[in-house]
């Protein structure tokens, strides 16, 4: 009988893609890539997440909004099980999502550059050799970064030399 | 209790009775033994000194020379408090009396606390901070790869999801070691002047004592001099690009790791715990 009362898996996906980031609400918790699993087990609902950053206040968060949203599409009987391997990567935010950041004013992630502590790389990033950021309102390349961390913890806090924006930058993980 | 940042479940007591039910939920954890006293002390080790230098270092928000700075401190200690809820969480399990990351981090008191000296060093002014958080940085980034590969796998998946955060905490930091360093002459002054007085307390980082013999001997954890060799290179690295002299000094003060401490670790709970002694079991 449960069987067939039971929501398919990507129905559930499905819903789960509607659930907004808490922090950046035009991008929702599937197209950040947090969602790592969705699988019955018995009669039970299991839904696995990955944080972004392992001290992310959101993380709470996301966890009720995922079960406000589930119980809300009629599944009782859910459990939420937080999954740490293999670590959330910037590489699970997809072209969609990331045509969404530029849209809201967030320069999306540069996929490579995340930081390894290989000190070669470190000082080419340092000097700004192999990074440009582009400006999400303008398109320039002409950028600086002011912080390497911004309003969130998945941000950094860059500037347009040429339209003068502030703005913040996905940063690569 | 005010809670760290944790992932919550709807059901509590379900997870609980299925767990029971569910005989090798975790089928590679290591049976309880002698050594898991030395594991869950590591634990400890890594959890306290993650926690006591990220209460430190949230000490500058709202003091910063600037804006973005304040912001970047706050989020480096965002992660080390966030890092501390997974080491103390663990080593709660692996204790196994039922304490809790909040109970560890809330309910006891200096003496049972296992952080590095180095965490609990007043923060100073900005340049003695950052070069504070430099010299740790280097070594829980060479620390952090090495405990990837923990024979345990609950410890190599939280080293991992840790050390990309820790390789930007070190590339930010070494930037502006560098640019401090190869500043004006006032920046630069100060920042030799924080090396040197820090220096003696970085060694206690890479001393062993019978517990890490322990844990070394199980493949859970690196011996702490192997860690050496790297920090060594990264430091000549980043310290000649930033125009400071490496102190020469060899001599090391030690005690945090066997919960001898500083007068200043006190300062830190007195503040840090006061709302769970005032009000026990307080929560919001």
């Amino acid at each position: 009988m449960a069987a067939q009362t039971q929501p398919g898996v990507e129905e559930v996906w499905g819903w789960l893609s509607e659930v907004p980031d808490p922090e950046i609400p035009v991008i929702s918790l599937t197209d950040l890539g947090i969602i790592r699993g969705v699988e019955w087990q018995g009669d039970t609902l299991v839904v696995r997440v990955t944080p972004t950053y392992s001290g992310c206040p959101a993380t709470s968060v996301i966890n009720l909004d995922i079960e406000t949203a589930l119980r809300r599409h009629g599944i009782e009987k859910l459990r939420l099980e937080r999954q740490l391997t293999p670590p959330w990567t910037t590489d699970w935010i997809g072209p969609e999502g990331r045509e969404k950041l530029r849209a809201y004013g967030i320069a999306p992630p540069v996929d490579g550059t995340a930081a390894d502590g290989v000190l070669a790389g470190r000082i080419a990033r340092m000097t700004g050799t192999n990074l440009k950021i582009a400006c999400p309102r303008c398109g320039s390349t002409h950028t600086e970064r002011i912080s390497q961390f911004g309003s969130t913890p998945c941000k950094a806090s860059y500037r347009c030399k040429d339209c003068l924006e502030p703005f913040d930058y996905f940063k690569c993980i | 209790m005010p809670s760290l940042p944790d992932m919550t479940t709807p059901n509590v007591a379900d997870l609980a009775r299925e767990a029971a039910q569910t005989a090798s939920a975790h089928p590679a954890v290591p049976q309880p033994d002698a050594g898991q006293e030395a594991f869950s002390e590591m634990l400890l080790r890594l959890g306290d000194s993650t926690l006591i230098l990220g209460h430190r270092i949230s000490e500058w928000c709202g003091h910063s020379p600037a804006l973005e700075e304040d912001i970047a401190l706050a989020n480096v200690a965002l992660d080390l408090i966030g890092q501390t809820q997974l080491w103390l969480s663990l080593a709660g399990e692996v204790e196994g009396k039922g304490r809790s990351a909040d109970d560890l981090a809330y309910l006891r008191d200096a003496w049972d606390f296992r952080n590095l000296l180095i965490c609990e060093r007043p923060n100073g002014d900005f340049g003695h901070t950052l070069m504070r958080q430099f010299l740790f940085d280097a070594w829980h980034h060479e620390l952090l790869k090495a405990l990837a590969a923990s024979s345990d796998p609950r410890v190599a998946e939280i080293a991992a999801k840790a050390g990309k955060e820790v390789a930007y905490h070190l590339e930010r930091s070494s930037d502006l070691v560098v640019r401090l360093g190869d500043g004006t002459e006032e920046s630069h002054r100060r920042m030799q002047e924080a090396l040197d007085d820090l220096w003696s307390y970085a060694g206690e980082m890479f001393i062993g004592d019978a517990k890490d013999a322990e844990v070394a001997a199980r493949g859970i954890a690196p011996d702490p001099s192997s860690l050496r060799a790297a920090w060594d290179q990264t430091l000549q690295h980043v310290l000649t690009e930033a125009t400071l002299q490496i102190p020469e000094g060899s001599f090391a003060h030690k005690g945090g790791k066997q919960g001898i401490h500083t007068e200043h670790l006190g300062y830190i709970l007195s503040e840090m715990q006061f709302l769970q002694r005032a009000y026990p079991g307080a929560s919001w």
